[in-house]
């Protein structure tokens, strides 16, 4: 394992001798900031101290000490570690100033933590629900909010055994109690407010169009099911005729409340949820879940599980930007051609999967200081022969069959443009980043796992259209599976797992923030111990719901045509957007 | 040239249109139908059609393969002898908590005995994770390979959908089933030597 870089002990005493004070509980890092000290400590990280990337913004529920905190990380983009910073609130006054104007890329983060944990971000300019609808009652991540099929706090629930009599929860719970609803609402009467305020935040836009012709806007929707969305996604925009003018995502479709499941499972019981996130890179979650977990136990992993992970997370990221180039030919018209040939390759990468872990997309395969079982005779040949022969000849196939089709390149080349500072700005992550000529990338900026020993090139590409986007993909999966080359030449021999495999294990009190470079950015675990045998808390910085803050802005001025063509090229997942 | 990324994008794609009738040719006749020309299509070698024909044709399973548990039991002289025991451990761990379990009592002591009066997984719910294989002591739960079991009802299996015999796991499992098998003998072996050496004290 590479030894973490020490986070920085920064001397804040000087510069604000009140307000900001060093987190001292025990397994706690970081600072404590004052709620009205906080936009000024933030603009001076990123001003003074260079911390110019808010990567993480959440919320914990300290329901015992009746105090709601706020948790920011924070990172330089020319690398090294990041850094922590926490506010702290009163439960039944839960507000912080928003970061908004400092970092854009707060926005949909603390919209969600309005949403989930009723944190209210004044200042923030549409601080609506994200996830949940309007007349959703309460806020489900706060400890005292239980769902409709409540059993108990934790699992393993005491009803399966020793007397385990099988019943479905809906039984128990009757058709309508299964819905909460406000004081006050009747569902029959109500009228969707948060349609009014979406619409009436797109209207913002001020009309600058000196031709004097009157012209109306008009507010168009494109999903929530619409093909181009690869799942349930919506968007709403207005329209000067064809060009957009604002446009807002509207997601929560396929909301299920993770991270409460999270805090009711046991540590191990999560590794397979985390599959359910980006489902088609299942391996890099379980790789960021292992490790922020690990973290906190401080167990080290064997060498030759150290070189299977990276193995499988490479391999993870190689059939992802296949798959994302193929959707997203899909996105400009190029109607499943370029996305089959993508998607053979693919199945050759899930044969491999399934082989090692019984199953193609859900793979479940990491464990806490190792994994579920060794490679099986074969899946090494296997890699071998994808690594050095198919692959890389595949991708060269892949370049010369699209990289200079002229539609293609009309409809790309300086289109969907995001300057650097506009990526950091918003939060950007992965290749969405470094497209927009940012060379941040994890596995270089801040190693974890074995990568500081693999000789790989962080791919850049400096114009920040949708075409960059697009061929930075290729360029990575060639870095892969360089990565892939050498980790298959090196792998030594010997156990796969540190001590004995527990299904309980025990993780001291404490915080921990494990993050990887997973194919679509920064995928991040926030996990917070109480010592007990489930996570206090548990959230994940999910790149696809993150990159999406970008979307709006980089639309504007486009036409509506091209969206569809933007939002390929971020490449999200909604399994992962919605949680 | 304007054109000249086109064409040569589509002389990518009629390349692996002449290449499906060159390798239909190579195969004559092989390639569909037969265990190697599935191989074959599934390789890294493979070129043209890759598309499996299910459900005439269906991709082999690899060992680990996982889907919805079942419950062994071992056939022996005195009948068949599942091999769970009803600790709990299964049920613990299972993410979705779709497994409940009865232990039985003996009616006249009142204790605890080692096999389970009722057992049932809920496959709806089963999110096919393969933990309780993973971590059952006994070797009593696996995971199955037979993924054809979506009906237009419920899916809720109790004890006697579960049993599956030893050899049925043996046959699927060979790898597994072998070390295990040799684990099992060498723990047996150590405990018949163990009591053996406490035999030969005892009589001195
Ligand atoms: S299947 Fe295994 S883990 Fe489950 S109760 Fe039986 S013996 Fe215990
Ligand atoms: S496979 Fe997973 S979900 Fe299914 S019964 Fe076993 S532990 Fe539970």
């Amino acid at each position: 394992m590479a030894t973490p870089i020490e986070a920085p002990t920064l001397d804040f005493s000087s510069r604000f001798p009140e307000g900001v004070v060093a987190d001292e509980r025990k397994g706690f890092e970081g600072y404590i900031v004052d709620a009205d000290k906080l936009i000024e400590f933030a603009t001076a990280l990123r001003d003074e101290f260079g911390y110019d990337y808010l990567s993480s913004v959440t919320g914990v529920d300290y329901v015992a000490e009746e105090m709601l905190e706020v948790v920011y990380h924070a990172y330089k983009t020319i690398g090294g570690a990041g850094l922590v910073y926490k506010v702290q609130v009163a439960r039944d006054k839960a507000e912080v100033p928003s970061l908004y104007d400092v970092f854009p890329g707060a926005d949909f983060q603390e919209r969600e933590a309005w949403d989930l944990m009723g944190i209210k971000f004044t200042g923030h300019p549409d601080l609506r629900r994200i996830l949940l609808w309007e007349g959703f009652d309460g806020h489900p991540l706060r400890k005292d909010w239980q769902e409709a099929y409540y059993e108990a706090d934790v699992k393993p629930f005491k009803s399966r055994w020793p007397e385990g009599n099988f019943y479905r929860s809906e039984e128990k719970v009757d058709y309508k109690a299964n819905v909460k609803y406000p004081g006050n609402f009747d569902p029959e009467k109500w009228v969707p407010e948060g349609e009014d305020a979406l619409y009436g935040s797109l209207a913002k836009y001020e009309d600058t169009d000196t031709s004097g012709l009157k012209t109306d806007h008009i507010t168009v929707n494109l999903g929530p099911q619409h093909p181009s969305t690869h799942g349930v996604f919506r968007i709403a925009a207005t329209l000067d005729g064809e060009t957009i003018m604002n446009m807002k995502p509207v997601m929560g479709y396929l909301h299920r409340n993770h991270e409460k499941i999270g805090e009711r499972n046991t540590y191990l019981q999560n590794m397979p949820f985390t599959d359910r996130l980006d489902y088609l890179s299942s391996m890099s979650n379980n790789f960021g879940y292992a490790l922020a977990v690990e973290k906190l136990m401080n167990i080290e992993v064997p060498e030759r599980a150290e070189y299977i992970r990276v193995l499988m997370a490479e391999l993870t990221r190689v059939q992802n930007h296949l798959f994302a180039i193929g959707m997203f030919l899909n996105d400009l018209g190029a109607f499943f051609t370029p996305s089959l040939y993508a998607i053979e390759e693919r199945e050759l990468v899930l044969d491999i999967f399934e082989m090692v872990s019984g199953s193609r997309m859900m793979c479940n395969y990491f464990r806490f200081g190792g994994l579920a079982r060794d490679l099986p005779e074969g899946a090494l040949t296997m890699i071998r022969g994808l690594a050095f022969e198919r692959l890389p000849r595949k991708v060269d196939e892949m370049d010369r069959f699209l990289s200079d089709n002229e539609i293609l390149r009309s409809r790309t080349v300086g289109q969907g443009y995001l300057s650097a500072e506009d990526a950091i700005r918003y939060s950007a992550a992965g290749p969405m980043l470094r497209a927009s000529g940012v060379p941040y990338d994890i596995r270089r900026a801040d190693p974890y796992s074995i990568y500081d020993r693999f000789d790989f090139n962080v791919a850049v590409r400096q114009n920040g259209d949708i075409f960059d986007r697009y061929i930075i993909r290729l360029d990575e999966i060639r870095e892969s599976l360089r990565i892939i080359q050498q980790a298959v030449e090196q792998i030594p021999e010997g156990p796969i797992q540190t001590g004995k495999p527990q299904y309980q294990v025990r993780v001291p009190a404490g915080e921990s923030y494990g993050r990887v470079e997973g194919p679509k950015g920064e995928l991040g675990f926030y996990v917070v111990s109480d010592g007990k045998a489930n996570p206090y808390r548990y959230h994940v910085r999910a790149p696809s719901f993150i990159n999406l803050t970008a979307f709006g802005p980089m639309c504007q001025g486009l036409k509506i045509a091209d969206v569809v063509a933007v939002l390929g090229s971020i490449d999200i997942v909604l399994g992962e957007t919605d949680r | 040239m304007y054109g000249k990324g086109i064409l040569k994008g589509l002389g990518v794609t009629l390349k692996r249109f002449v290449n499906t009738y060159v390798d239909d040719l190579k195969w004559l006749g092989k390639r569909y139908y037969t265990a190697e020309g599935l191989a074959h299509r599934s390789s890294k070698d493979a070129s043209g059609i890759f598309t499996v024909q299910y459900p005439e044709e269906k991709l082999p399973v690899p060992e680990e393969f996982r889907f919805i548990p079942f419950l062994v039991y071992d056939e022996t002289e005195e009948g068949n002898e599942i091999r769970c025991t009803s600790c709990g451990i299964c049920a613990k761990v299972c993410p979705p908590q779709c497994i409940w379990i009865v232990r039985t009592s003996d009616p006249k002591t009142g204790r605890p005995v080692p096999a389970p009066a009722d057992f049932t997984i809920d496959a709806d719910i089963c999110m096919n994770c393969g933990l309780c294989s993973e971590y059952c002591p006994f070797d009593a739960i696996k995971m199955d390979h037979d993924y054809e079991i979506a009906s237009y009802g419920r899916t809720v299996y109790g004890l006697e959908d579960l049993m599956k015999p030893a050899s049925y796991y043996a046959e699927i499992r060979p790898i597994n089933n072998s070390i295990e098998e040799a684990a099992r003998k060498a723990k047996e072996e150590a405990k018949a030597a163990k009591a053996a050496a406490r035999a030969a004290k005892a009589a001195q």
